[in-house]
């Protein structure tokens, strides 16, 4: 009953947001394309790291694997963006297998997962930007839209983009509603947890951990074929560099880890500040100026909010005692559960 | 290019110079993770932080570089400790990946925040020593490459036997390998956890002021610095001194070996293919071994 509550509830967030063109001037509605491109790859991270607790600081690399794939394959071959997202959906879920067997089969974990994942984006910012045939060091650039082509991803106005980052949205929600409530998910779940104690359970960690970073990385190519057909150009790191990485685990973790809409709440929140930020007189100024934010809201959120957004409101509601006797959510580990401790003062918002 | 016999002994020779410094960078780094298994992923920037005060010291006040040490060094210890105690400490009871995360927006911020003051410039400094070149045979070292290698073992295996030999570093390892028994045995492992936070980031003040004359500054040296720091420290076996000295020296001389042979900056592809390499065929590099 509860599952397809959730359903219910994210089909009636979607289909609200679905109106939103008929209100928002370009700009808003630019921001809004933004917040659902952000929403739908910290999603996708947010399989791994937040219900798996495998931070990857390199999610970008596999984002950069779909928005390169699919610029190369529209400028050499003309192949539809539609086709790229199951081309490299494949790509990147072979990727991400390889990243997991290079680190999960040592037991490599937390620490050695979150810089093993680094330096390989980093590597793919030194490799793309000596590949000639991917524009080295000045990238591809796809050429604007002069019409409107659904079958290539292209449209004149940021409303079409709008609908299909919004499905793409909405598809991804769902599919994580449906995966927490699956045997996989409690897998998943346990593995954060206690990993030695999952394996005494019977549970394969090595295998559940490969399946999540594929499916992660298979996801998070789809986000990255979107991100190229919107702004029509990609270079090394405007998809490989830290800044990109960090902005995806950002919205996760500020929104709260291991929760289906936690990253869709951060990217929700945090995406207009940085719009607001680099609008500012400030942002103007520097470019940096919204990294500067984020780094700020970074070390915040964990001195005293561990839990994110929604970490924080499930515990409010709970202390509130209107708090259902459902299963603690996917996101309660043992640092969430500590946290909700009246004494700790990292709970007063 | 040549691949003239030449040329590979010069890179060789120029590998292990930069090597040395790779592993002076790295300690810090190692003996932080040893002792209380966090992650600085500030540390690249903290090392720019060094690399500004130098700068700076340099060029403003006109201090040689090499003394310049003596005010950087003290000042990356209170820095790094300040830092500690305002936002690593409340939460070192907190989930492991917590405290990265807080690095890393630490990270973040100290990168922006030196974008925001002294823009994106990329800034040497000049010594009358970078004119100095030594010969020994075919291979040219300039001064200051050989003053970083000397000055950097020299620092590296002075605090290798500080944390042998003396008290506070007995506590030190002390505190690593139980908090609990230390406390036990009358140790303050909070003052220890602190001090040796210290140290890892004091580290980075000798190094920069040894790096400063055959490098640069600017906003991002930390990233690429920082991510060397952990590709060698990964290498060598975190917590492990003797690995981060061998791990610095095999991407010194990958480094220099690769931009001697391959054409522009394909060397870091290299480093990097290293790194995989050892991580699918040598793994026992990258498992963590408590230094005895």
């Amino acid at each position: 009953m509860r599952i397809t509550r959730s359903y219910i509830v994210a089909m009636v967030v979607f289909g609200v947001a679905a109106f939103l063109p008929l209100i928002l001037s370009k700009y808003y509605l630019h921001i809004a394309i933004l917040v659902l491109l952000w929403a739908f790859l910290a999603v996708a991270w947010n399989i791994l790291g937040g219900y798996g607790g495998q931070h990857s600081l390199g999610n970008g690399l596999f984002m950069g694997i779909g928005a390169y794939g699919a610029a190369y394959l529209v400028l050499t071959w003309n192949i539809s963006p539609w086709l790229s997202m199951g081309i490299f959906f494949v790509v990147a879920g072979v990727v991400g297998a390889f990243v997991g067997y290079l680190t999960f089969r040592y037991g490599l974990k937390g620490a050695y997962f979150a810089l093993v994942t680094i330096a390989l984006t980093e590597a793919a910012v030194y490799v793309t930007a000596n590949w000639t045939a991917l524009g080295a060091n000045n990238g591809l650039s796809l050429p604007i839209a002069t019409s409107n082509n659904f079958a290539m991803l292209q449209f004149t106005s940021e409303t079409g983009y709008f609908y299909v980052i919004l499905v793409l949205a909405l598809l991804i929600v769902l599919f994580t509603i449906w995966l927490a409530s699956r045997r996989f998910g409690y897998r998943l779940v346990s593995v954060r947890e206690n990993e030695d104690a999952a394996e005494a359970l019977g549970v394969g960690t090595m295998s559940t951990k490969m399946w999540a970073i594929v499916l992660s990385a298979a996801l998070t190519a789809v986000g990255g074929v979107f991100y190229v057909v919107l702004f029509s150009y990609v270079n090394p790191r405007s998809v490989f560099g830290e800044a990109v990485s960090v902005q995806i685990l950002l919205y996760a973790i500020v929104g709260g880890l291991g929760t289906v809409w936690g990253p869709v709440v951060g990217a929700a929140i945090l995406v207009p500040i940085a719009e607001i930020v680099r609008g500012s007189s400030l942002g103007q100024q520097f470019q940096g100026a919204y990294l500067l934010t984020y780094g700020v809201i970074l070390v915040l959120t964990m001195l005293f909010m561990p839990n994110g957004i929604v970490g924080l409101a499930k515990s409010i509601r709970r202390r509130l005692g209107r708090g259902t006797s459902e299963n603690p959510p996917a996101g309660v580990g043992p640092k969430q559960l500590k946290a909700e401790s009246p004494e700790q003062d990292g709970v007063a918002p | 290019m040549t691949f003239s016999r030449d040329v590979i002994l010069q890179a060789i020779a120029s590998g292990v110079m930069v090597g040395a410094i790779f592993a002076l960078i790295s300690v810090g780094l190692t003996l932080i993770w040893g002792v209380m298994k966090i992650i600085n992923f500030a540390q690249g920037e903290f090392l720019m932080i060094g690399l500004y005060l130098t700068y700076f010291l340099v060029t403003r006040a006109n201090i040689n570089p090499y003394v310049s040490m003596l005010i950087t060094t003290p000042a990356l210890f209170i820095i790094g400790i300040a830092i500690f105690r305002i936002t690593i400490r409340p939460i070192l009871k907190d989930a492991p990946m917590n405290q990265i995360m807080l690095t890393l927006g630490l990270s973040l911020m100290l990168q922006n925040l030196a974008l925001m003051f002294f823009k994106a410039d990329v800034l040497r400094i000049q010594t009358p020593g970078q004119t100095v070149f030594l010969h020994f045979g075919p291979v040219v070292l300039s001064l200051p490459e050989v003053i970083a290698f000397f000055g950097s073992i020299i620092a590296t295996l002075a605090l290798y036997f500080y944390l042998q030999r003396t008290d506070m570093g007995r506590s030190v390892r002390a505190a690593s390998q139980s908090p609990t028994a230390a406390t036990l045995m009358g140790i303050d492992v909070r003052f220890t956890y602190l001090f040796a936070f210290g140290v890892g980031s004091a580290t980075l003040g000798v190094a920069s002021a040894l790096l400063l004359p055959t490098y640069y500054t600017s906003p991002t040296v930390g990233l690429f610095l920082g991510l060397i720091m952990f590709v060698v420290v990964v290498l060598g076996g975190m917590g492990n001194f003797l690995g981060a000295f061998i791990g610095g020296m095999i991407i010194g001389l990958t480094e220099n070996l690769g931009a001697a042979i391959l054409p522009g900056s394909l060397s870091r592809v290299l480093t990097f293919g290293v790194f995989i390499l050892v991580l699918l065929f040598k793994p026992q590099g990258v498992l963590s071994r408590r230094r005895s």
